[in-house]
């Protein structure tokens, strides 16, 4: 009388329910994948990364000043003006002068004058960043831009 | 003649407090031995117990009552945050000022918020040696086994807890704390910089931000933090911990040798059951068969042989320990006040920038290499800790601590040595300083990679690969490392409160601190 046959390895039904468990699952985790973007900031709510720190003339040659809210050290020498980061490299704690160039409180690493690291944790130097002059004659520093260690804005 | 409504309606009005005392307890007074039992099966807080508890597990020094310490603190917990939540506004301009508040103006506040900070030492240091019973005990073994899986989660949680709290008060040690935290959860950069596929796969800034909603630490933050430590960790602590009780009661109560002598069960209590030996229980038992337990538990094929009712027995046991909590917490609070320094300020660390004290051993590895340290290390030794059931499968007598003599021996063999290369090591490195001292330039792939703290990992892998080739034990090989992990963790948090100080240098002891 009925035309099923039943010599099928899964039988419809068994077919079906799979279908709709295999769907309501990917469903599932894909709403969660998407969800993961979620916690990620579209925009970071951070003042922004460049700033300005002054004219040329504010810095005399052989000279150096620590911007403090932004934790970054400002020197001039001969060859040009340069931005060093005061933020360790290890676990972010802020470095302090010291005799022989930086030393770091939380786990004592420890940076010559120019950054490199002499000693301690710290996985690499400190960072240099980007100098550059805005066209109203104000130097700005980009501190979301790293450049080689060295590299000074010649002026 | 029929009783008049009214009437029935008085006498109703009169019977109120016996009828609605009988519709709350549906039972006789706890005083024979059916109604204790009915006591614990119809009540839902108390049913989770079985009616009647073996009298070796109510012995004092089998479990010191630190499983119900670690249950009763994550209750003064829950309780005294809910208070604090009352005052306190988690925002950056308005933390630290409810803090300070809370601490100098709220009337009691001060004790609360002491209380809270109390019972988190309290929960950590219960759910160590909690963790510490059940190991040496053996209590983690066969069908127990994921029960032990579920214990190292809650460890995880409880410390996930304690570090997610002390963002909040928005002071010098909270906002140094979590850029150290958030920077070690940044720390793989470590590596992809070394490979330097940093541009490509930043797994460890895609963390860091995911954390903190942010470049650097804000009200994006507080707010993860905040919620994060009074809603999600503690609904997941408790989605771990009914499991984990449910599955003590599961298996049959907790672990005990099968071997038990008149010896072992001086001062426990008995009552009139307690030496009755059934072959077949089901005629005089006095309780139901509520569900199937596993293993040799009393309710297995014997009668209640050496069991004592819970009712009152256990839960006096419970509610001693839970008063015993309570009142160290209390008597505490009222003499040591919880530390708020300075109100956050992103330009100055602490100098030195010190965690709690539970933290400070990491803090001493994360001094070796960020990596390896913060994330390389803990996560070896978690899933070590988590493995532990799987890869030792010894059959053996349960409920004994160290098992027998030669557990004891392994364990003191490994205690001195783990002191040893331990001691011995921070002595070097003191004296001699560390590969980057010697060699300013040495790529940073060899120091997350030699370290002291690999070098101590190492040697312990090494001496527990000695004990199971020695002793022919995967037992004893697990409690020579496990042994080794805890006076490491120990030797370390040590060295860290009291022998490091500014800048993270050695000095003998605080007092010789420079004044700055």
């Amino acid at each position: 009388m009925s035309s099923i046959t039943t010599n099928e390895k899964v039988s419809r039904r068994d077919f079906l329910s799979i279908g709709a468990i295999v769907g309501a699952i990917s469903a599932f985790a894909l709403s969660i994948f998407g969800l993961m973007k979620f916690p990620m900031p579209g925009l970071f709510p951070d003042v922004s990364s460049i700033f300005k720190i002054g004219k040329v003339e504010d810095f005399p040659v052989d000279s150096s000043k620590i911007i403090s809210d932004r934790n970054v050290m400002v020197s001039r020498d001969a060859e040009g003006i340069y931005a060093i980061s005061l933020v360790c490299t290890h676990l972010g704690c802020i470095v302090a002068p010291s005799e022989s160039g930086y030393k770091c409180p939380c786990h004592g690493s420890v940076y010559d004058v120019l950054g490199n690291v002499l000693g301690g944790p710290a996985p690499k130097g400190l960072n240099w960043f980007e100098v550059s002059l805005s066209p109203t004659g104000k130097l700005l520093v980009d501190a979301s831009k790293t450049v080689k260690a060295g590299t000074k804005f010649a002026v | 003649m029929a009783k008049d409504a009214i009437e029935i309606f008085i006498e109703n009005l009169k019977k109120l407090p016996l009828l609605f005392k009988q519709s709350l307890i549906r039972h006789d007074k706890p005083t024979s031995d059916r109604a204790k039992s009915q006591t614990v099966f119809s009540n839902i807080f108390l049913h989770i117990h079985s009616t009647r508890v073996h009298r070796y597990t109510l012995k004092p020094t089998f479990t010191f009552g630190l499983g119900i310490m670690a249950a009763s603190s994550f209750m003064i917990l829950c309780i005294t945050g809910v208070i604090l939540m009352v005052y306190y506004k988690p925002s950056v301009a308005l933390a630290y000022d409810s803090i300070k508040d809370i601490q100098f103006i709220v009337p009691g506040g001060k004790f609360i918020r002491n209380l809270h900070r109390l019972a988190t030492n309290i929960m950590i240091i219960s759910v160590m040696l909690h963790m510490g019973r059940v190991f040496y005990t053996a209590a983690y073994k066969g069908e127990r086994a994921f029960n032990w899986v579920l214990g190292v989660g809650l460890y995880i949680v409880t410390i996930l807890l304690s570090f997610t709290g002390y963002l909040l008060p928005w002071d010098q040690l909270a906002y140094w704390a979590v850029t150290i935290g958030a920077n070690i959860a940044a720390s793989p950069r470590e590596i992809t910089d070394a490979l330097g596929i940093t541009s490509l796969f930043d797994i460890g800034g895609l963390t860091r931000t995911m954390i903190l909603g942010s470049e650097s630490i804000g009200q994006e933050a507080l707010t993860r933090f905040y919620f994060i430590h009074i809603m999600v960790l503690p609904i997941l602590l408790i989605l771990l911990l009914s499991p984990h009780l449910w599955r003590v009661r599961k298996d049959g109560g907790l672990a005990k040798p099968e071997n038990i002598t008149e010896e072992d069960l001086v001062n426990t209590p008995k009552d009139s059951y307690s030496d009755k030996v059934f072959i077949n229980a089901a005629p005089e038992k006095t309780y139901n068969l509520m569900c199937m337990v596993k293993g040799t538990s009393p309710a297995v094929g014997k009668g209640p042989e050496n069991t004592v009712s819970s009712w009152p027995y256990l839960f006096t046991a419970e509610v001693g320990i839970f008063i015993f909590t309570l009142a160290i917490c209390c008597l505490y609070a009222l003499f040591v006040d919880a530390p708020l320094k300075e109100m956050a300020n992103p330009m100055v660390p602490e100098n030195p920038a010190k965690a709690p004290w539970y933290f400070l051993g990491v803090q001493e590895l994360v001094s070796y290499s960020a990596f390896m340290g913060g994330v390389g290390i803990p996560t070896i030794v978690l899933i070590g800790l988590g493995l532990v059931p799987y890869l030792d499968r010894e059959k053996q007598q349960l409920g004994r601590w160290f098992d027998d003599e030669t557990g004891l021996l392994v364990a003191t063999k490994s205690a001195i040595f783990s002191a040893v290369t331990c001691i011995g090591t921070l002595i070097f490195l003191v004296a001699f300083g560390w590969l980057r001292n010697w060699f300013p330039h040495i790529p940073q792939l060899i120091i997350i990679v030699l370290n002291p703290g690999t070098v101590l990992l190492t040697a312990v892998i090494l001496w527990s690969i000695h004990i199971m080739k020695t002793f022919q034990s995967t037992r004893l090989a697990a409690i020579s490392l496990f042994t080794c992990f805890i006076v490491f963790f120990l030797i370390l948090t040590y060295f860290a409160v009291y022998h490091r100080g500014p800048n993270w240098a050695f000095y003998w002891w605080p007092s010789m601190w420079p004044i700055h």
